[in-house]
C-alpha cells in the first residue's frame, strides 16, 4: 500500500466517533491533525472525551467509526503492541514485580533486542531522566515523582516516534508537577518526538504545548496555540475553562467588522469584539480576563468605555490583588492588579469606575 | 549517657508512655479474651489431648502394675514362658481388673499389637476369679473364721478407719478403708491386694468390705505372706490365729497359676504375648507413630508390618496426590473465572460472584450426593453419553467411588476457596499495566504471563494453600464418592476414632498429617514467602 507521507499529518483522526453504550456518542466527529514533532495537548474537563481519543489511538479502545491514521497508515485494526506507541499513564502503571531496570528493559526484551544493546539503551534513557541510580531499585522504594520519571524512560527508551501521556502529573504535588512539565517539554523538543498529553489542568496545557485542543462533549471546542486560545478564546466555554475569566451577558445592538455593541441585562452599553456573534440581537456572553481590566482612568485610552463598580472584597494574593466587584448586576467581576508599589489598594463599600480596550473584551456566543 | 527524656510530672518519658499505653492494651486484651479463652477450650486443649494419644500407653502399666514389674525380669530368650510369679501376679491384677471391668479394654488395647489377645483377656477373665480357690478352702477348713469378712477387717483394717466406720451414720459413701501399718509389715502381700479388693468393694460394687468375702487371690497372698517368713504378729486379732495358719499352711497344697491360666486359655501359653505384654508395658509408646508408617514394634525390633496389611504410608501418599490434583484442578478452573470477575463491570461481577459463592448456600452433603447422582454409572453424565454415542452402553464410564469421582465432587466443592482469593488479588491489579505492557510492545499472552501472572502469584498461592489444606484433611466427600480406592487418611482416622476406637492410632495419623501440613506450609515460607499469600487488599 503506498501512502503519501505528510508530515503535517503523521496523526490524523478522521471523522471519528465512539460509542460505548450505542446511544451516546462519547467522541462525536473528531477531526485532528498532528504534525511531527509537536506537542499537543488534550485538554477538557473529566468525562469531555480526551481520554478515550487517547485510548483509541494507543489501540486499547476501538473508533466507532472514521479512521485514525499513523504516519499515513490507518492503525484501526492494528493492535497496540504493533503501534510502536509509547505511553505514560497517571499512576505510573510501573511492573511492580520488576526493578527499574527491568521494566525499562521490557519493550527492549519483546523487540528480541540483544542484552548488551538493551543495557546501554536502559541506561541511556535511565540517564536522560536523571535516574541513572535507581536501575536496580523496585518502583515501591521510589516516590511519586521518581516513579514518573521512570516511567517516561520506559516509554522513550524503545524511541518511539510518538508518545502519549494521560494526565501523567496527576498524581504529583504542585512544585514537583511543575519540574517535571519542564523537563517533559525540553526532552520532547530534544528527541523531536511527537507528544500527544492529555490533562484538565489548564496552566499544564498552557506551559507544555505547542498546540491545545479544548476538549467539551466530545467535541474539539477550540484547537489553538495557548496565546491563541488563552487571549482569543473562540467560544464563552473556552473563555471560561482556560484561566480566569469574567462574564457579562447581554444583546448585540450593532454589529461592525471590528466592533460590536451590546447591551448589557443591566442596561449598560458596552464595545466589544465581535469574536462569535453573527447578528444584532443575538444574545452574547461577552468576556473580559481579569487583567485587562484598568481601574486607573488616566491609563486608559481616550475615549474607552467606562462603567461603575463597587468594590466588594479585597484579597491579598502576594505577589497580585484581588479584587470582587459588583459591576452590572454581576457580583463575581474579578480583577487582577500587580502589587506594585503605588498600586491602589482598593477598599469594600467604595464606588470606583473601570474600564478596558475594546479589543481585550470579546463577544462570544451565550 | 544520653540523657534521659523527662515528661513534664518528672517521671521518665518511657514510664510515663508505659502508664498510657496500659490502659489501652488491658482493654485490648479484654476485648479478645473471650475468644481466646473459647478457642483454648474448645480447640487447643482438646487437640492438646488427643495428640497426646498418640504416646500414650499408662493403660498397660495402670491395670496390671504387678504383672509389669514381674515381667521386667523376664527375658524371652531363656525363658519361653514367665516365672510361676508373673502368672500370679497376673492373676492379682486381673482380678481388680475384672472387678472393675477393665481387662477388656487393655485386652482391645493390646490386640492392636497382636491380634487375637483380646479373646483371650475376655476367655480368663471369666475364669480368674476361681484361681487360688484351694487357698480360700484350706483356711477355711482350718479355722471358719476366716471366712468372715470381719475376720479380715479386723486383720487388715487401720484402728480409725474401724472408729469411723462404728461413728458413720450411714448416709451417703463408707469411709474409705484405710490398711492398717502393722498389716502392711507384717503380711506385705495380702496388704497389698485386700487393700485394692477392699477399695473396688467399695468403689465399684458400693458394698462394704466388712460384708464382703475377700477374693480367692487374697488367699493366695496370705498364702505367701506366712509361708516366706516367721509366723507375723498383729495385736488386733488373737496371736493363734496367725500362727495356726502359718503352721498349717506349710503343708497346704498349692495353685500353680500358671497351670490355671493355660487352662482358662493355652494362649497364655504363648511367648509372644508376654512378649508383647513386655514391650507395651512402658507409660508411653512410639508404637502408634509407627503402626502410622507401617511399622510395628515387636519383641525383636521395629519391623515393617507384612506387605498385605501396609496401608497408611499407601494412603498418606494418595491424599497428598489427589490434594495436590483438586489443588492443580482449582487453579486451572479458577484462575479464569477469577480473571472474568476481576474485569467484569461490576454489576455483572456482583452476579457471577453470587454464582460462584451459591454452593456455600447449599449443603455439602447436598451437593456430594449430587455428584453420585451425575457421576454413577447409571447416572445422568453416563446416560448422556452413552445417548450421544461417545460411549457405549457396556462400556459406562466408572467416575464414582474411585479417586475420579474424589477428585471432580473435591474440586467443585473447594473450587470458591481458590477463586476467592484470585479474585481479591486480581481485583487490586489496576488494568493500566496490562495497557503499559501492550503499549510497549508485548503480545496479549506476553502481557499476561510477564506482567499480570506475576502480580496474581500471591493470589494463587493463598487459594492454593486454603485449597491444599482443606482437602488433605476432607472426609465427608471421599467416604461418600471415594469408595475404597478415592479414600483420604482423613476417613481412616475417622474409622479409628468411631469404629475400631484406636485413638491412639487415630491421634498419631493426626499428628503426622499436621506435622505434614507445617512442614509443607514452612517449605511454602521459605520458597515462595508467606508475605506474598495475599488473600484481599
Amino acid at each position: 500500500m503506498l501512502q503519501v507521507k505528510n508530515d503535517d499529518a503523521f496523526v490524523a483522526f478522521e471523522r471519528v466517533q465512539k460509542s460505548y453504550d450505542g446511544e451516546t456518542l462519547v467522541v462525536k466527529d473528531l477531526n485532528l491533525t498532528i504534525p511531527k514533532g509537536e506537542f499537543l495537548t488534550l485538554l477538557g474537563p473529566s468525562g469531555s472525551g480526551k481520554t478515550t481519543c487517547l485510548m483509541m489511538l494507543a489501540g486499547f479502545e476501538t473508533a466507532t467509526h472514521g479512521h485514525i491514521r499513523l504516519d499515513g497508515v490507518s492503525v484501526n485494526n492494528i493492535p497496540p503492541h504493533k503501534r510502536g506507541i509509547g505511553m505514560v499513564f497517571q499512576n505510573y502503571a510501573l511492573f511492580p514485580h520488576m526493578t527499574v531496570a527491568e521494566n525499562l528493559s521490557f519493550p527492549l526484551e519483546v523487540r528480541k533486542m540483544g542484552k548488551s544493546d538493551r543495557e546501554a539503551k536502559v541506561k541511556r534513557a535511565l540517564d536522560m531522566v536523571q535516574m541513572g541510580a535507581f536501575g536496580n531499585r523496585r518502583p515501591a522504594q521510589m516516590s511519586g515523582g521518581q516513579q514518573q520519571r521512570v516511567a517516561l524512560a520506559r516509554a522513550l527508551v524503545f524511541e518511539p516516534e510518538l508518545v502519549l501521556m494521560d494526565e501523567p502529573l496527576g498524581a504529583l504535588d504542585k512544585q514537583l508537577r511543575e519540574t517535571l512539565q519542564f523537563e517533559i517539554t525540553n526532552l520532547a523538543h530534544q528527541l523531536g518526538i511527537t507528544v500527544v498529553y492529555v490533562t484538565h489542568d489548564q496552566t499544564e496545557a498552557l506551559t507544555m504545548s505547542d498546540r491545545v485542543a479544548v476538549f467539551e462533549d466530545g467535541r474539539i471546542q477550540q484547537l489553538a496555540t495557548p496565546d491563541d486560545l488563552y487571549e482569543r478564546p473562540q467560544n464563552s466555554f473556552v473563555a471560561q475553562f482556560i484561566g480566569e475569566n469574567n462574564t457579562l451577558t447581554g444583546v448585540v445592538q450593532e454589529i461592525g467588522d471590528k466592533r460590536c455593541t451590546v447591551r448589557l441585562d443591566s442596561g449598560d452599553v458596552i464595545e466589544a469584539l465581535p469574536a462569535n456573534v453573527n447578528a444584532v440581537g443575538d444574545r452574547t456572553k461577552v468576556s473580559i480576563r481579569p487583567e485587562r481590566v484598568e481601574i486607573d482612568k488616566t491609563r486608559l485610552q481616550p475615549g474607552a468605555l467606562t462603567l461603575k463598580a463597587e468594590v466588594l472584597e479585597f484579597i491579598y494574593m502576594g505577589d497580585i490583588f484581588r479584587t470582587r466587584l459588583r459591576v452590572a448586576g454581576t457580583d463575581d467581576f474579578i480583577i487582577k492588579t500587580r502589587n506594585a508599589p503605588d498600586q491602589v489598594r482598593l477598599t469594600p463599600g467604595s464606588q470606583i469606575d473601570i474600564g478596558w480596550l475594546p479589543e481585550d473584551c470579546r463577544a462570544l456566543d451565550a | 549517657m544520653a540523657e534521659q527524656m523527662m515528661a513534664a510530672d518528672g517521671r521518665t518519658l518511657k514510664s510515663s508512655l508505659n502508664r498510657a499505653l496500659r490502659r489501652q492494651k488491658l482493654r485490648a486484651m479484654l476485648l479478645i479474651a473471650p475468644l481466646l479463652l473459647f478457642i483454648m477450650l474448645t480447640f487447643v486443649i482438646p487437640i492438646g489431648q488427643m495428640l497426646f494419644r498418640s504416646v500414650e500407653n499408662q493403660i498397660v502399666g495402670n491395670t496390671i502394675p504387678r504383672t509389669v514389674q514381674e515381667l521386667a525380669s523376664w527375658d524371652a530368650s531363656i525363658d519361653p514362658l514367665p516365672h510361676e510369679a508373673v502368672y500370679a501376679a497376673f492373676a492379682k491384677d486381673m482380678a481388680i481388673a475384672v472387678e472393675e471391668r477393665r481387662h477388656t479394654r487393655l485386652g482391645s488395647r493390646l490386640n492392636y499389637e497382636l491380634a487375637g489377645i483380646s479373646s483371650q483377656f475376655r476367655r480368663s477373665g471369666r475364669d480368674v476369679s476361681d484361681m487360688g480357690a484351694v487357698y480360700t478352702e484350706q483356711f477355711v477348713a482350718l479355722d471358719p473364721v476366716w471366712e468372715d469378712p470381719a475376720t479380715w477387717t479386723t486383720l487388715m483394717a487401720d484402728p480409725d478407719w474401724i472408729a469411723e466406720l462404728a461413728a458413720w451414720d450411714g448416709d451417703g459413701a463408707e469411709p474409705a478403708f484405710v490398711v492398717s501399718e502393722a498389716a502392711q509389715d507384717a503380711l506385705p502381700q495380702t496388704a497389698d491386694i485386700y487393700s485394692d479388693f477392699a477399695r473396688v468393694t467399695q468403689e465399684t460394687n458400693n458394698r462394704s468390705p466388712t460384708t464382703v468375702q475377700p477374693w480367692n487371690v487374697v488367699y493366695a497372698a496370705l498364702y505367701e505372706d506366712l509361708t516366706t517368713g516367721p509366723a507375723p504378729q498383729i495385736d488386733s486379732v488373737p496371736a493363734e490365729l496367725l500362727q495356726d495358719a502359718a503352721t498349717a499352711a506349710q503343708g497346704f497344697a498349692t495353685e500353680d497359676f500358671r497351670a490355671a491360666f493355660l487352662d482358662s486359655s493355652n494362649g497364655w501359653g504363648d511367648t509372644r504375648i508376654w512378649q508383647t505384654i513386655q514391650t507395651f508395658s512402658a507409660p508411653y509408646t512410639a508404637g502408634y507413630f509407627l503402626n502410622s508408617i507401617d511399622m510395628q514394634m515387636t519383641p525383636d525390633g521395629v519391623v515393617m508390618v507384612p506387605e498385605n496389611q501396609q496401608i497408611y504410608v499407601k494412603l498418606f501418599i494418595r491424599t497428598l496426590i489427589m490434594s495436590l490434583t483438586i489443588m492443580g484442578a482449582c487453579i486451572l478452573l479458577g484462575y479464569p473465572v477469577a480473571w472474568m470477575l476481576a474485569n467484569l463491570p461490576s454489576r455483572q461481577a456482583n452476579l457471577m460472584l453470587i454464582l460462584v459463592l451459591l454452593p456455600f448456600w447449599t449443603s455439602l452433603l447436598v451437593r456430594t450426593s449430587a455428584w453420585k447422582v451425575l457421576l454413577q454409572q447409571q447416572g445422568v453424565i453416563n446416560d448422556l453419553l452413552v445417548w450421544i454415542g461417545l460411549v457405549s452402553d457396556a462400556n459406562r464410564l466408572t467416575m464414582i467411588n474411585n479417586a475420579t469421582g474424589t477428585v471432580i465432587a473435591m474440586t467443585h466443592i473447594l473450587l470458591p476457596f481458590m477463586i476467592l482469593p484470585l479474585y481479591s488479588v486480581m481485583k487490586t491489579i489496576p488494568p493500566s499495566y496490562l495497557r503499559a505492557a501492550k503499549s510497549l510492545g508485548a503480545t496479549n499472552w506476553t502481557a499476561f504471563w510477564r506482567v499480570y501472572f506475576p502480580q496474581s502469584v500471591p493470589g494463587i498461592g493463598a487459594g492454593s494453600i486454603l485449597v491444599f489444606i482443606l482437602s488433605i484433611g476432607y472426609y465427608i466427600t471421599p467416604e461418600i464418592v471415594g469408595g475404597t480406592s478415592g479414600i483420604f487418611i482423613s476417613n481412616r482416622i475417622a474409622y479409628h476414632i468411631s469404629s475400631s476406637l484406636n485413638w491412639g492410632l487415630a491421634a498419631a495419623l493426626g499428628t503426622i498429617l499436621l506435622v505434614v501440613v507445617m512442614a509443607l506450609y514452612w517449605a511454602y515460607d521459605r520458597i515462595v514467602g508467606i508475605d506474598n499469600v495475599k488473600l484481599g487488599g
